[in-house]
């Protein structure tokens, strides 16, 4: 269950979005959407625990995730704006290192595995810098097969720089992981038909400061 | 636990690698600084002799500070610094470990090398001896109190000088008990307490910065 209670944010003296209200509990497949620059990634990040916000607080099973911390990275994968690809590393070494540092550590054949299923096969040994930028984005991608068990995915603009195939494994994923008792945030302009049992939109208005986000749950289906 | 520290070590050890340019960059510096000021100041082999622990010291310092830019800046670039924000291991601890792979690449090169100007300043055994054991106490609370610097004034520009400001008040201490060990050990004092404080010094940023790089990191980062 991931819960935002009166959630107020502001970047740079702009307020974004203030009194936010919205709960997700398991097995919700959570959109947000809206213009460019008005909080959507801020709202992802604040999600994560990256930002702090102004005022108010998001709870991860009614315990706040600001004093949570690890408890709730444990639970937490986070696919941002940046990949998180070192360029000076192999596809290989990169998931390999990032599921260590994350503290997921996975063996060999789940790695490969997990390679093979964004269809990075046969680039295993290359240099991050000579991949394409959608390449790069399926290294970040594969991070999620690695952590199947993450109960919440974070997700920002994941289909950007994929290919037809890269959009339709993804969605495929993420209703997949949603379907087995999974919350997923995502923010994405692009309106791909993901299936999931419940789905709920968070939708943000943009225009003037300040504008507050109205949400509407979409029927089951 | 252990494995994250071992891991991230790793990782920025290979990054070094891959990247030899940065490394030897500094080292680079080190070596050209210090093989300058004997063709500065003249040939006089006393005098040499007398200031060789103190240039030494000043070079090792100044070229920490130069490598410091690149501790969590490319980290922060490309997102991985993110990810390790939200790492279910403790943060402080993957920071320790950025830290020691700052030293292997920085400071344990400076210390090796300085062996060799030892020599060439016409040092005795001895003090060469523990000019090598000051540096290999010191240099690591330069990386560590570095550390902090180049987090706090991530992201920030111009955040090079800032670094530089926030961290050489701190490294002065350093500075001064290394080169006075050496001073001590050349004129036949005992130089075991400046070692000995270098050791405290080191014991006391190992336990202390982590979590203090960690607290600047998530303000950076926001």
């Amino acid at each position: 269950m991931l819960e935002v209670v009166d959630l107020t944010c502001e970047r740079g003296e702009r307020s974004l979005f203030s009194g936010l209200n919205f709960a997700a509990p398991s097995g919700t497949l959570l959109r947000i959407a809206g213009p460019n620059g008005t909080g959507k990634t801020s709202l992802l990040r604040i999600l994560c625990g990256l930002l702090e916000p102004v005022s108010g607080e998001v709870r991860w099973h009614g315990k706040n995730v600001r004093r949570l911390r690890e408890d709730y990275w444990k639970d937490l994968v986070y696919v941002g704006h940046m990949n998180g690809v070192k360029d000076d590393l192999t596809v290989r070494e990169n998931l390999r290192v990032n599921a260590e540092v994350a503290g997921r550590p996975a063996s060999p054949d789940r790695l490969a595995d997990a390679l093979d299923r964004v269809g990075l096969t046969g680039f295993e040994d290359r240099m991050a810098r000579f991949l394409s930028q959608g390449q790069r984005r399926r290294i970040a991608l594969a991070r999620l097969y690695v952590s199947e068990t993450a109960p919440l995915w974070i997700l920002d603009e994941p289909f950007t720089a994929l290919d037809v195939k890269g959009v339709a494994g993804l969605s495929a994923l993420i209703g997949q992981h949603v379907r087995n008792g999974n919350t997923v945030a995502l923010v994405t302009h692009q309106e791909v038909p993901i299936d999931a049992p419940r789905r709920q939109r968070v939708e943000f208005a943009g225009g003037a400061s300040g504008a507050t986000s109205s949400i509407e749950e979409e029927a089951t289906c | 636990m252990l494995r994250v520290l071992l891991q991230v070590i790793r990782r920025d050890l290979l990054l070094a690698v891959r990247q030899k340019a940065d490394v030897l960059n500094t080292l680079f510096f080190f070596v050209v600084v210090v093989t300058m000021v004997p063709l500065g100041i003249g040939p006089e082999p006393n005098l040499l002799r007398a200031i060789a622990p103190g240039v030494v010291w000043v070079a090792a310092l100044l070229a920490a500070i130069l490598s410091l830019a690149r501790l969590f800046a490319n980290d922060y670039a490309d997102g991985t610094l993110e990810q390790m924000l939200l790492s279910s291991e403790p943060l402080p601890l993957i920071v320790l470990g950025k830290a020691v792979a700052h030293w292997l690449v920085t400071g344990l090169p400076l210390t090796v090398m300085s062996i060799v100007f030892g020599v060439v300043f016409d040092l005795g055994l001895q003090e060469t001896g523990v000019l090598v054991a000051s540096l290999l106490l010191g240099t690591p609370v330069l990386s560590l109190i570095g550390a902090v610097g180049a987090a706090l004034t991530l992201g920030l520009r111009g955040g090079g000088v800032l670094t530089s400001l926030l961290v050489l008040p701190l490294y002065i201490p350093v500075l001064i008990f290394g080169s006075g060990a050496v001073g001590a050990a050349a004129s036949g004092v005992s130089y075991a307490a400046y070692l000995l404080l270098l050791g405290a010094f080191l014991l006391f940023a190992s336990v202390l910065t982590p979590w203090a790089v960690a607290l600047a990191l998530r303000i950076s980062v926001e």
